[in-house]
């Protein structure tokens, strides 16, 4: 006789916590802390289907540049301990066609849009945030300096704190006012608080961080490399700590300057991480392949998380593992003296 | 429309090399047409194989009140389909689907070939039923390395008026390739359709043969993705759209089912110049463009079939909505 358990029964889940889970990107406020990162979520329509994207605080759609871009030649992606490299080479629809398209469909659609843009030369950049300002539906704006500057032997402007300052400047200038600019940092640099410190005098309200980086598959069959790049992207949860670093190392060289943290998020707990070392909010990337329902499910968790911890409000928890030290105890505590209880226990236990 | 769901192994079993995975996935069984696809998690809830593992549909069922069943077949090609191989009956299994454009089905009782290579056989079979309940002739011609390798030859046999076999080894059937023998069948069945779901050099190759016939092909190609479903840009092949124009698709959500003769075979793996969006395409259309100051009108995302002698297998449901 066969028999059939049935594991597709929604899991009876605790209710969810009643606590205030709202944040801000600057002057943007979020119904949660919980966005896409930019590439990993197209323009939100595919993974409408798998969660609600207007239940969110937003999504942060692929970078647009100017023109139509077919991107690089197959093979793109290669799968790696924990993560993945990529090497996609910002294909997208130019940003006429994405503003016609899919912003149209995103604003439509109730999502709060953040769109992420890109350029080869500071004068792109400039145009494609002018003609996101004519258009309806952009709650705020995320740059991504990651790509080769034409101009400078296509040394990437994140590399070169001069150069990515002087795109954020025009960003900026070409923005609605109100409309925060966020900048995505690479972490492949010696020294990100200064890039961080250079990027904000040139007028970012925030920093996005981080961005992928830089690594390379040999395939031992061809005996070649893998992508047709041949260097790509590295993330997911491998280069989670290395995120979590530089979210730390910024929000505690300037408390005051919002974070997106982003990088290897794959759990609530791992949300809380960047949360604690300084994120205003985060954005869930490479897991979303793994789990295109992630989003949502991450929020939950996070939610959880965070009211577990008897903080009042998710506000409370940003940069809280920057406090000082806690108070030692005094040495006559009670933990103490069992600690030598177990101590002499052990110890007569070994001469016998 | 995709779901993911928690479902259960079933069963899982050998076949020669390739392994028969049943899985119960209430939701993606209902909807699947042939040449769907299921995207599956490998490796547990902590694992570091991070990426979905992409499978044709072989077969779907409704099982009462359990929900439908989806039946997928694999070999075992790395550490995720090897984690795969070892799932037990009641293991929970993370799937997304049904995925990807499916073949579309001919309007008319026309006679068709259903082309397969090793496993890549595996969404045929219920594609001949869809065939066959139109009355279409079904012609099978399976092909694999080995005899091992071959997969599907009893049931392509029960369900087609005439199955050829083709080994590279000579182990079963003719020694050589499907093409080979594929000219012989399309000439003695007057074949207006050819169904191919294989290796790239095979799709390419029929695709070709298609059209030295002048009939049509619908290939089934096998890209490696990351996600399934549409969001990561790595499964993309230099397609021609309606309006000729060449693009880079997605064969995840725009595919994997495209028309033989819309596929740049030959070019698979680079981006072709002509490619909207290429490097020598956006300096061409710079310099156009100074030249007349128009604005270049891009539409991504066309549809590459939409022949009018076909219905969309979705809107062709069970009724015969063809006319």
């Amino acid at each position: 006789m066969t028999r059939m358990r049935l594991t597709t029964k929604p899991e009876t889940e605790q209710p969810l916590p009643d606590i205030d889970m709202s944040t801000h990107l600057g002057e943007l406020p979020l119904v949660n802390p919980i966005l896409t990162a930019s590439g990993c979520a197209a323009a939100g329509r595919e993974l409408d289907q798998f969660f609600d994207i207007t239940t969110i605080g937003g999504i942060v759609t692929k970078s647009v540049m100017q023109n139509p871009r077919s991107g690089r030649p197959t093979p793109r992606m290669a799968e790696t301990p924990s993560g993945m490299l990529n090497s996609i080479g910002l294909q997208g629809p130019g940003v006429d066609s994405f503003i016609e398209r899919d912003l149209a469909w995103l604003h439509e659609r109730g999502a709060t849009t953040v769109v992420s843009i890109a350029g080869g030369s500071v004068e792109e950049f400039a145009k494609v945030a002018g003609k996101l300002r004519m258009a309806t539906g952009v709650s705020g704006i995320e740059v991504n300096i990651s790509c080769p500057n034409v101009e400078s032997r296509g040394e990437v402007f994140a590399c070169d704190p001069v150069a990515a300052a002087e795109v954020v400047s025009a960003v900026r200038r070409s923005t609605t006012p109100g409309v925060p600019v966020f900048v995505k940092l690479s972490p492949d640099v010696t020294d990100i608080v200064s890039v961080a410190h250079a990027v904000v005098e040139a007028g970012a309200d925030g920093l996005s961080m981080i961005n992928t980086t830089l690594g390379m598959v040999i395939n031992t069959d061809t005996m070649r490399p893998a992508l047709a790049g041949i260097t790509g992207g590295l993330s997911g949860p491998a280069i989670r700590p290395m995120a979590v670093r530089c979210v730390w190392q910024v929000h505690q060289a300037m408390p005051e300057v919002p974070i997106l943290g982003m990088g290897g998020i794959r759990t609530g707990l791992d949300a809380l991480e960047f949360i604690l070392a300084g994120a205003s909010a985060v954005s869930i990337g490479t897991v979303i392949f793994h789990d295109p329902s992630s989003p949502a499910r991450i929020r939950d968790e996070l939610a959880r998380a965070v009211a577990e911890r008897g903080f009042a409000s998710l506000n409370d928890a940003i940069g809280y593992a920057h406090r000082e030290p806690d108070i030692e105890l005094e040495p006559q505590g009670p933990a103490f003296v069992e600690f030598d209880e177990a101590l002499e226990d052990s110890e007569s236990s070994a001469d016998l | 429309m995709a779901v993911q769901v928690k479902g259960e192994v079933l069963d899982i079993r050998r076949i020669g090399s390739y392994f028969n995975l049943s899985m119960v996935a209430p939701g993606i069984a209902e909807h699947a047409r042939p040449g769907h696809f299921v995207a599956l998690n490998v490796g547990g809830d902590s694992s570091s194989l991070l990426l979905r593992r992409a499978f044709s549909i072989y077969r779907t069922e409704q099982r009462g009140v359990y929900g439908g069943t989806v039946d997928i077949v694999f070999s075992i090609a790395g550490p995720g389909t090897a984690w795969l191989a070892d799932r037990q009956r009641h293991d929970p299994i993370d799937i997304v689907g049904p995925l990807g454009r499916p073949f579309v089905l001919p309007a008319e009782p026309v006679p068709c070939v259903l082309i397969g290579g090793g496993y890549g056989a595996a969404p045929l079979f219920t594609l001949a039923e869809k065939l066959r309940e139109r009355g279409c002739r079904v012609d099978f011609v399976l092909g694999a390395s080995t005899e091992d390798r071959l997969f599907g030859a009893l049931e392509g046999k029960r369900m087609s008026q005439s199955i050829a076999i083709t080994t590279e080894d000579g182990s079963l059937g003719e020694r050589g390739r499907v093409t080979d023998v594929l000219p012989r069948i399309i000439e003695r069945s007057d074949s207006a359709v050819l169904y191919a779901c294989g290796p790239m050099g095979m799709l390419q190759a029929v695709a070709k043969t298609a059209e030295r016939y002048g009939i049509h092909s619908q290939c089934a190609v096998e890209e490696s993705m990351a996600c399934g479903v549409g969001v990561c840009m790595t499964c993309v092949m230099p397609v021609i759209g309606d309006d000729g124009q060449t693009r880079m698709v997605r064969s995840c959500v725009e595919g994997p089912v495209f028309r033989g003769d819309r596929v740049r075979w030959s070019e698979v793996g680079t981006v072709p110049d002509d490619t909207i969006g290429s490097i020598a395409w956006t300096q061409a259309t710079n310099d156009s463009l100074f030249a007349a100051s128009a604005p270049v009108a891009v539409e991504e995302d066309l549809p590459v079939d939409g022949e009018d002698a076909f219905v969309e297998a979705s809107d062709a449901d069970d009724e015969g909505s063809a006319s």
